[in-house]
């Protein structure tokens, strides 16, 4: 098995390629450049597509057009990208198309700064655009995990015709780490029932989300809700850590839980039975795990780079219990001694 | 009474009835009397037909009243959000090289909301016919004013006709677009009447056998009637067009370069594992497995500097020694206001377990390649630690319970004939000095990466990374004497 020393930004490159990934759209954005850098790189190495967008709407316009022919197509960006392409994720959502879109969130509101953040918890796991709908979100915490997850989302996307985000942030896309590297490559294969693709068997075929009738586009939003239902009782994931005997669980995903990891690490020195529950994916939230720790007794902390926009699905999932919450703003990681404080108020 | 309301089905390239319309009348269309949409169809549908295309076309329908031209085009449809008609045609044409793409768009579509995305798939000479409907108003929502809105015209948002001081003036696509030097073929025509449509019809096959012959991108100007939102009939829409809207928009080919240019061909995708392999350079690689040691003690290394003095490459030698010795280990290059500012930092830390936080805030070593990342991060040090300074940041008193050491780094390297080599004096010094827990030849091993392209460069800089180990040996003798 082939490993070697890589940024998360390219191991993003490397996940996609190896998932059967072939078509790539993207515009420049700090922290997230890197990966339109290497897909510059390594696309046309292998005949796969690359084109700089005038635009990141023009970007997500044309996943939506790959994704329309039914091939692996991937975008990336950080917030301001993300808002601006938040058209198009609707219309992909609306339209029932495959995508996976990686986000590697920075400090905002507006034009903020390129350090982290974790501020974009809503605008992916919410919906994001207009209209009833929900991207799958999955939240790597390593490198190794922003390849892993990459390949991930384009199985989910595929399995469930949804756009899927993968949720980083400048840390987790600019930081080295050993990567292992793929040991199989996906040769993806269009599915002729849904694409247009400008063949034989794909003429009779429409992309679409309108549907000026009232009662159609009911039925139709009832479809993607029952989607959704299915994604959430199928795909949940976490990750824990120490959280057998834990008394106090922090809820961390990306760079932060591995700063809440050592956190729990401190605790337990000091005698405190503190566990990490670290969700692998924001949407579908696990909420069923939230609600069973709930019932242990446990007392739960956010610990996130955002003003609890995660904390308010722990506590809509806990049963409404308080939830305290550790935050930093502006491209300010998180410090395990302000975790720890928090941890020994709370035990 | 539904059947005679017939207009265009059973048209070739038109599918003989609309089901996908649904309602009464299954072979009329929802297009107004005297409306271009209708005619433009038509004439889209028989060229595909008489070029025998239709297996591999894709309409892309926009907003605005020809959202529903998949009601009638036989062949694959998408739908577009408004204005981003060419960027989805980009897409499409890009991921199947095969399939010809068409954009169906209006003016507020094309010329307002989606201009950008019109002009730059054209300088890109995507292989895309764009069908641009000019009717001068924004048709399905309610008559308001477009960018091609004549002088004087009263719209819903105009109701004392265009004012150029207010407004601006009619926009010349066909025009614009012909500033460009990709384009193959521009041609602006008119739906207003038989002769027009005649005309119209050529327009819209030649676009389309570029697209069959994958020459590039082509673009059809229509001038086309809107009876309702204009509020006339039949006749006086003819009238205006040809007479109003003429003056402002002539009727001309603007180009025609289908004769001169080369196809477009796009290479297949590639899948295999084994192409993977190669680009990435798996077949180089090592395979290494990181254990778990709870008796190595994790160390945190802050190294810092200029930029252009290579702190960063440092820090991935770093990284990649311990890496080579199956630590775990991460690099991360610190954010910060000073990133564009002309200095740099990076954190590696070396540890027996997977490791937190990547940024090192209190570090077991620093490495400081001038002064002001000296008394920036100096404090920063733990107890015990260690700070390694380049010795042209001058003195420096340490910090209580830091050991210092000062290395000629710029020195050493220029001495043996690589100034720029400073930082491999640093890391020669960190290997004599740092106390990392990493066997020696880690380091010298790491160059066989961070080198891999360069492998010319590894014994010059083996020999400079023994010198800077060396001068920091004689300065530990020194000071035990």
């Amino acid at each position: 098995m082939a490993s070697q020393l890589v940024a998360g930004n390219s191991a993003v490159i490397v996940g996609a390629m190896y998932a059967g990934c072939d078509c790539f759209f993207g515009y420049p954005i700090t922290p997230a450049s890197e990966i339109l850098h290497e897909a510059s790189k390594f696309f046309p190495k292998v005949g796969r597509k690359f084109v700089q967008a005038e635009s990141e709407e023009a970007a997500i316009n044309m996943v939506y057009g790959a994704a329309t022919a039914g091939h692996r197509v991937l975008a990336a960006s950080s917030g301001p990208g993300m808002s601006l392409k938040q058209e198009g994720i609707t219309y992909i959502a609306g339209a029932e198309l495959p995508c996976v879109i990686v986000d590697i969130c920075r400090a905002g509101p507006g034009l903020g700064n390129i350090g982290p953040e974790q501020s974009d918890y809503n605008q992916a796991c919410k919906g994001g655009g207009h209209g009833c709908y929900n991207n799958i979100v999955l939240a790597p915490g390593s490198v190794q995990e922003m390849c892993d997850f990459t390949m991930k989302a384009f199985e989910l996307a595929f399995k469930y015709r949804n756009p899927a985000i993968v949720l980083a942030d400048g840390v987790l896309g600019h930081m080295v780490e050993p990567l292992k590297f793929p040991e199989t490559a996906l040769e993806h294969k269009i599915d002729t029932t849904w694409a247009v693709a400008g063949k034989a068997e794909t003429r009779g075929n429409l992309v679409t989300s309108i549907a000026l009738n009232f009662d159609e586009m009911e039925q139709h939003n009832y479809k993607l809700q029952e989607k959704y239902q299915r994604i959430k009782e199928n795909e949940a994931a976490w990750d824990g850590y120490k959280l057998d005997d834990a008394k106090v669980v922090l809820v961390s995903y990306g760079i932060s839980s591995r700063i809440a990891r050592s956190a729990v690490d401190a605790a337990r020195k000091m005698g405190i039975k503190a566990g990490l529950f670290r969700p692998i994916t924001l949407f579908p939230f696990p909420e069923k795990e939230i609600r069973l720790l709930a019932e242990k007794g446990c007392k739960f902390i956010s610990v996130e780079m955002s003003n609890g926009q995660m904390r308010e699905d722990i506590r809509l999932y806990s049963g409404c219990q308080p939830v305290e919450l550790v935050c930093r703003y502006g491209g300010n990681l998180i410090q395990l001694d302000d975790i720890v404080k928090k941890i020994k108020e709370v035990a | 009474m539904a059947a005679k309301e017939k207009i265009i089905g059973g048209h070739p390239g038109i599918y003989a009835s609309f089901p996908r319309k649904g309602g009464a009348a299954p072979t009329a269309t929802h297009y107004c009397p005297g409306c271009g949409h209708g005619i433009l169809h038509k004439l889209i549908g028989e060229a595909m037909a008489e070029l025998e295309i239709q297996d591999r076309c894709v309409v892309i329908s926009p907003v605005g009243c020809a959202v529903f031209a998949y009601y009638y085009l036989d062949c694959g449809h998408v739908q577009a959000a408004h204005g981003r008609a060419p960027a989805i045609a980009t897409g499409i044409s890009r991921a199947e090289d095969n399939a010809i793409v068409m954009s169906y768009q209006g003016d507020g579509d094309l010329a307002s909301i989606g201009l950008n995305e019109t002009i730059q798939a054209a300088n890109r000479g995507e292989k895309l016919a764009v069908f641009f409907i000019n009717n001068t108003v924004y048709g399905m929502t309610g008559g308001q004013m477009a960018p091609t809105t004549l002088i004087g015209e009263v719209t819903a948002t105009t109701p004392q006709g265009r004012d150029p001081r207010d407004m601006g003036y009619p926009m010349h696509i066909c025009e614009i677009l012909d500033t460009l030097k990709a384009p193959v073929f521009i041609e602006r025509v008119s739906l207003s009447d038989i002769e027009h449509i005649r005309k119209a019809r050529r327009a819209v096959k030649k676009a389309l056998q570029i697209q069959k012959d994958k020459l590039g991108y082509s673009f059809v100007e229509f001038l086309s009637p809107c009876p309702t939102i204009l509020r006339m009939d039949a006749q006086a829409v003819a009238k205006f067009v040809n007479e109003q809207m003429e003056k402002e928009f002539p009727l001309k080919k603007f180009r025609d370069r289908s004769a001169e240019v080369q196809p477009v061909v796009r290479a297949e995708s590639d899948y295999s594992k084994e192409s993977l392999d190669k680009i990435f350079g798996c077949t180089e690689m090592q395979c290494i497995e990181m254990e778990k040691d709870r008796e190595f003690a994790p160390k945190g290394v802050k190294i810092a500097g200029f930029g252009g003095q290579g702190v960063l490459s440092m820090g991935l030698a770093l990284a990649q020694a311990a890496f080579g010795c199956g630590r775990f280990v991460s690099w991360y290059p610190d954010y910060g206001p000073e990133q564009r500012g002309g200095t740099s930092n990076c954190s590696v830390i070396v540890s027996g377990e997977p490791i937190g936080s990547p940024v090192v805030d209190h570090p077991d070593v620093l490495v400081a390649f001038n002064r002001p990342s000296l008394e920036k991060f100096a404090p920063s040090v733990k107890k015990g630690g260690l700070i390694i300074y380049e010795s042209l940041a001058g003195q420096f008193q340490a910090p209580e319970g830091v050991k210092v050491i000062s290395v000629p780094a710029t020195q050493i390297a220029t001495d043996k004939g690589a100034h720029q080599a400073a930082n491999t004096a640093m890391f020669g010094a960190l290997m004599q000095a740092g106390n990392l827990g990493l066997p020696r030849e880690a380091y010298g091993n790491a160059f066989r990466v961070t080198f891999a392209k360069k492998p010319k460069l590894i014994p010059k800089n083996l020999d400079i990374l023994e010198a800077g180990a060396q001068a920091v040996k004689l300065l530990e003798m020194a000071s035990k004497k």
